[in-house]
């Protein structure tokens, strides 16, 4: 059964093309990034070919979120593409200047060995298992993008964060192709 | 070394109304008191990230100048944002860095390095080209409006005496009417 499941996962897919034309649609004129390995080849690297949206490479996930909080003051849409490690470590920023001042801080975050077709919650990984805990307690919401059909999600979760001026935190569960 | 108000009162005469300046910690209520303006934004959210919530303003509003008065303490959070900024190097963006060796919001503690800290040098080996560190006013006074007039990024070291612990009342400048007062004015401007 376990196996079956496995080979189902397998042929899932998630087009990195996809994601990027839901993120242009979104009208995000700046990515702001650290690589993620999830989201290296799929999304990251087709993104630093491009001239739109803007790339910008950050030395550490914080500083990310203080960027993208200075774009947003100033009327433009910005995403943050990072891995959960980094979103782990940038929690105090997040809770500063994404939560507290209600800002619209996107991000979209690499789930670094999270296995293919298992919720995050269930993940045998102890720094996977915890992130959607973690975004509950602080409040912020989140989506789960792991195959195609969840690529529609995003182009709503970004218009709603700006609408409402609140963070939400878009979670790549596999590595787009 | 020089005083803190002292350096700030000479930058303030050089500092444009439509300007965006982001004053940290006990420079910002020294600052406000110089040189009130909606334009002012002063809530950074987490210790550190003064000069990246400048960037992305600088980025987002290219037409407008936008000048960071960092805390040496503050900067040494995230020195990775000299790399950042001399990577995307924005022509309208001013890092000032008051150094006075201390933690002045947090008890007055010294900053690690403290003595042997080299901004200016750390500033210029992360690829920032305009450099400047001063340690006399009369000579930041004659050399500060050029600086501003010429294009960014730039990056000054002003070497001031420590203030002391400070007490403040932090809510005044992270209250939510201080930030929707900035937004508004960023937007009409």
């Amino acid at each position: 059964m376990q196996v079956g499941a496995s080979r189902e996962s397998d042929r899932a897919s998630l087009l990195g093309g996809s994601i990027i034309r839901e993120i242009k649609a979104s009208k995000i004129e700046f990515v702001v990034s650290v690589p993620d390995i999830t989201t290296s080849e799929g999304l990251l690297r087709p993104l630093a070919q491009a001239s739109n949206p803007r790339l910008i490479r950050i030395c550490k996930e914080d500083e990310g979120v203080g960027i993208c909080a200075g774009l947003a003051y100033s009327g433009r849409r910005s995403l943050l593409l990072i891995q959960q490690t980094g979103m782990l470590d940038s929690i105090n920023a997040i809770r500063g200047v994404a939560v507290e001042y209600a800002l619209p801080i996107c991000m979209m975050v690499g789930l670094l060995e999270k296995e293919p077709g298992v919720p995050p919650r269930q993940s045998k990984r102890y720094g996977v298992r915890i992130v959607e805990p973690i975004l509950d307690a602080m409040g912020i919401a989140y989506h789960e993008i792991e195959e195609e059909s969840d690529v529609a999600k995003i182009k709503p979760a970004i218009d709603a964060a700006y609408t409402d001026s609140r963070p939400v935190v878009l979670l790549i569960g596999r590595r787009p192709s | 070394m020089m005083k803190r108000d002292d350096c700030l009162k000479a930058l303030a005469r050089h500092v444009a109304e439509a300007d965006i300046v982001l004053p940290v910690y006990s420079t910002a209520f020294d600052w406000i008191a110089i040189r009130p303006s909606p334009l002012n934004y002063l809530s950074h959210g987490a210790m550190g990230l003064a000069s990246s919530h400048g960037l992305g303003l600088a980025l987002g509003r290219p037409d407008k100048r936008v000048i960071v008065l960092d805390g040496d303490g503050s900067l040494l959070m995230n020195l990775g944002t000299l790399v950042t900024i001399a990577e995307v190097a924005p022509p309208n963006f001013y890092h000032f860095v008051c150094e006075n060796g201390t933690y002045e919001a947090n008890g007055g503690h010294p900053i690690p390095g403290r003595q042997n800290v080299d901004f200016a040098g750390v500033a210029r080996a992360a690829g920032i080209r305009t450099v400047h560190e001063f340690s006399d006013l009369k000579i930041f006074e004659q050399q500060i409006g050029a600086l501003l007039a010429g294009p960014g990024p730039v990056f000054v070291c002003l070497k001031i005496v420590a203030s002391g612990p400070q007490e403040r009342d932090y809510s005044r400048i992270h209250g939510p009417q201080v930030r929707a007062a900035f937004r508004e004015a960023l937007a009409a401007d």
